[in-house]
């Protein structure tokens, strides 16, 4: 996941070479289309139709069950994400400690809604569930950073961080 | 530990780590050896110490000196003054809010002094990545225990008689489901740990997980034994990246050294556990949806029977249980069943642990005997509530539980009398809220959460949640009627008797638990347009009061869509048309010149 998106949207030749790698070193392919999706979607950053197709054709199993899986979990995402995606935790603590509201200030500032990216490609918005750090609610994640105590004043600068 | 003469412990959980934590650690270190003290002083990253309201978290042993709210810069002088000179950091002391008294050791935290540490045992007492640690704390006993001194059958006597139920929210007796699993005869069987924790605002699974996996290794292996599987599995979300990689580290230590793998001990037992991955969604905490997750399907729940103990895991006996059951377990066998059942409520024994979110005070993780109530939970550990507000009422069981209010508060806390009460136990999170809190609004915030996870397989569930969270949403922007209030009712019952699954058929309870005990303010957003918490945007205005105002510039300047104006010392006006409703420069005016209608 650490991976730079902007440079692994191009569905790169070494990718699909080192999720077929992956693929191959199964010790069971039967049940393994979960852990590969997990793979797929750390080496490309999301799963287009292109690498359900791979994975579809890799395990021997028709693209309309890879398709199945990917649209029933909500961790994996058909359209990439952006170079810095944003998660606001809507988890139950951040919710009461008004999340919501921090939420709607990105959703403002950023003109888009949850699910998606800006027409750079420099911020997506995703709402998440309890990252586990309830003390510091409402909590937001950008990246691999954590925002705690967030209040919707603070919006504004913290996407400054990133300009 | 013994070398030592002092230990420095760090939390090193997911609170923690995100003020920065693991550069206290750092730190300490780096000032140890200009010191000199390296060898004197052991620091140590732990798992969380559930005070995590106050994080980062340093303590001292072994004069259990507890330090909140540390900054890595603050490493310097913790070294110089207290591990050199041994003088306490008096401005890092915890404080007790009432008294404002520092408290010297963190026995007589109000926080702890009620505290029953079973589950959480080496929470914040070890390394969770060094298995010697583990073992010093008689770590692997139990297992050696089972192993050599038992059989199958009297480990599950044991675990009986005990009368350890389900942490995972059912309760269902875990002695009695390993013997189901037991006596299904299989050419393979599996223990399965259900680390999915879909409950959003709790973290206890997580916690032990990150702050003592090899509890959790060292019960499945005793569960294998006991039923006679040589095959774990460990489902846990992807989203938990440090539980993940603690319990794999968990795993490989005790493999190396012969804990995990063939001939366990020299007994001829073989046992391994192999992680498998959620992807983030509900359902699949239910244990079939999880176990067709596993096989890497969509997490659909099927119809009970057949139960997993006869049909699971590619249709062998399988047994599922939760991260904290398993917890309990090494204890139970080194204690004894007399012991842990000595804990507790007549038919809930042992301990619960809580993740204490909200309006509260000591937000954090906390663990306490069955039967505890909950004014002792909220008020005293958790401190009350934040600001000196008013209690309104408490959240428990997640999605699929119930607010209980005031008059619940000198209930102790059991399963049963959760049921009772129209709420249930749950995973544990317990949520807090206050008189600002609007109940339509927060039942609306589970339904759309259920919305939103429902599965889709049955119409009840899929259909229903929706038009459930349809009828609140109508309700909070003041558009509902007296009929919707009547529908949101029958149709809750409706859901609830027809759904497939323990996910549709608990549903509607936020709805059913708030209805009955806030009708009157179901009834004021209805028929009065008018949210008595103040909190449904579309039901509020802000208005400045001119009597009030002094010009002080500090609403315009925080409102983030210029919805201010007004010269400096002269009185403010807010402009309706483009006010957003955001709240902001209520929380900012110091003058009380602002009002929320
Ligand atoms: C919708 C739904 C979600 C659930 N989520 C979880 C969960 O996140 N963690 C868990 O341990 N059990 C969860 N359960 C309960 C499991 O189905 C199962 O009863 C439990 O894992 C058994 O373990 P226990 O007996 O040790 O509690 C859930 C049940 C339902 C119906
Ligand atoms: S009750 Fe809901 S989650 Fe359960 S099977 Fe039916 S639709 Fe799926
Ligand atoms: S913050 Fe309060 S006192 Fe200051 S200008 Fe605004 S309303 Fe007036
Ligand atoms: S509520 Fe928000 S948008 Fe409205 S005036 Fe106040 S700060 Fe501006
Ligand atoms: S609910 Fe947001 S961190 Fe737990
Ligand atoms: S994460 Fe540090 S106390 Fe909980």
């Amino acid at each position: 996941m650490a991976n730079c998106v902007s440079c692994t949207n191009k569905l790169s030749e070494q990718g699909f070479q080192k999720l077929e790698q992956f693929i191959d070193e199964l010790d069971e392919k039967n049940g393994a289309l979960i852990s590969v999706l997990h793979k797929a979607q750390e080496i490309f950053g999301y799963l287009p139709r292109e690498v359900q197709q791979f994975v579809a054709k890799k395990l021997e199993i028709p693209v309309s069950k890879v398709y199945g899986v990917v649209s029933f979990y909500s961790f994996f995402t058909m359209i990439p994400k952006g170079e810095h995606p944003i998660s606001v935790c809507m988890g139950t603590a951040c919710y009461v400690r008004g999340a919501e509201k921090v939420l709607n200030e990105f959703k403002r500032e950023l003109n888009i809604d949850i699910g998606e990216t800006t027409k750079d490609g420099k911020f997506s918005l995703d709402a998440l569930r309890c990252v586990g750090a309830c003390g510091l609610a409402p909590v937001v994640l950008i990246g691999e950073k954590v925002y705690g105590r967030v209040t919707p004043d603070q919006v504004k600068s913290i996407l400054k961080e990133f300009e | 530990m013994s070398k030592y003469k002092m230990h420095v412990l760090v939390c090193g959980g997911t609170g923690c780590l995100s003020s920065n934590s693991s550069q206290i650690v750092d730190n300490i270190k780096k000032y140890l050896k200009e010191n000199g003290m390296e060898n004197d002083v052991q620091v140590l990253k732990t798992g969380c110490f559930g005070f995590c309201e106050k994080g980062p978290i340093v303590k001292i042993l072994p004069d259990n000196t507890f330090y909140v709210q540390v900054k890595p810069e603050d490493a310097e002088i913790i070294v110089k003054e207290h591990l050199v000179k041994g003088r306490k950091v008096e401005r890092l002391l915890y404080k007790e809010p009432l008294t404002n008294k520092s408290i010297e050791d963190s026995k007589h935290m109000d926080f702890y002094k009620k505290q029953m540490r079973v589950a959480l045992r080496n929470c914040g007492f070890i390394d969770p990545d060094n298995i010697d640690e583990y073992i010093a704390r008689d770590g692997y006993q139990a297992l050696g225990k089972a192993l050599t001194e038992m059989t199958p059958e009297t480990v599950i006597e044991e675990v009986k008689k005990s009368g350890l139920r389900g942490r995972g929210g059912g309760g269902f007796p875990t002695g009695l489901k390993w013997e189901f699993a037991h006596k299904n005869k299989a050419d393979q069987k599996y223990v399965v740990c259900n680390a999915d924790e879909g409950d959003p605002g709790a973290f206890m699974d997580r916690s032990i997980l990150e702050g003592d996996p090899h509890s959790v290794v060292e019960a499945m292996a005793i569960c294998g034994y006991a039923i006679g599987a040589n095959k774990g599995l460990v489902y846990i979300r992807a989203e938990y990246p440090l539980a993940i990689q603690r319990l794999r580290n968990a795993i490989k230590s005790a493999r190396e050294y012969g804990l995990l793998g063939k001939d366990i001990l020299g007994t001829g037992f073989d046992f391994d556990i192999e992680i498998k991955y959620g992807a983030g969604a509900f359902v699949c905490g239910e244990e079939t949806a999880l176990i067709h997750s596993m096989e890497g399907g969509r997490g659909e729940p099927t119809t009970k029977p057949p139960f997993p103990a006869e049909s699971g895991f590619w249709g062998k006996p399988t047994n599922v249980n939760n991260v904290e059951t398993f917890a309990n377990i090494p204890v139970i066998l080194l204690k004894g069943a007399d012991w842990f059942s000595s804990i507790g409520t007549e038919k809930s024994k042992g301990t619960k642990v809580f993740a204490l979110a909200g309006k509260i005070n000591n937000v954090g993780l906390i663990e306490v005997p069955m039967g505890t109530t909950l004014r002792e939970v909220i008020f005293d550990i958790g401190g009350g509530i934040k600001n000196g507000k008013k209690f309104k009422a408490v959240q428990t069981g997640g999605p699929s539980g119930g607010c209980l209010t005031e008059k619940d508060l000198d209930t102790p806390i059991d399963f049963d009398n959760l049921l009772a009460k129209g709420s249930m136990m749950g995973s544990g999170g317990m949520i807090v809220m206050d008189e600002d809190d609007c109940m339509p609004s927060v039942a609306k915030f589970y339904l759309e959460f259920t919305e939103d996870e429902s599965c889709g397989k049955c119409t009840p569930c899929r259909v229903g949640t929706k038009r459930l969270s349809e009828i609140l949403t109508k309700i909070t922007e003041g558009k509902g009627t007296m009929e919707d209030l009547q529908t949101l009712k029958t149709l809750s019952q409706t859901i609830k008797d027809t759904a497939l699954c323990g996910l549709g058929q608990t549903a509607p309870n936020p709805v059913l638990s708030t209805i009955e005990t806030f009708w009157d303010e179901y009834v004021a957003h209805v028929k009065e347009h008018r949210c008595p918490a103040g909190q449904c945007t579309a039901l509020l205005q802000y208005k400045i009061l001119e009597e009030k105002c002094i010009g002080c510039t500090a609403c315009s300047r925080v409102c983030p869509v210029g919805a201010i104006s007004g010269k400096v010392k002269s009185t403010h006006v807010i402009d309706q048309d483009k006010c957003i409703k955001c709240g902001a420069c209520y929380d900012k005016c110091k003058f009380s010149a602002i009002v929320r209608q």
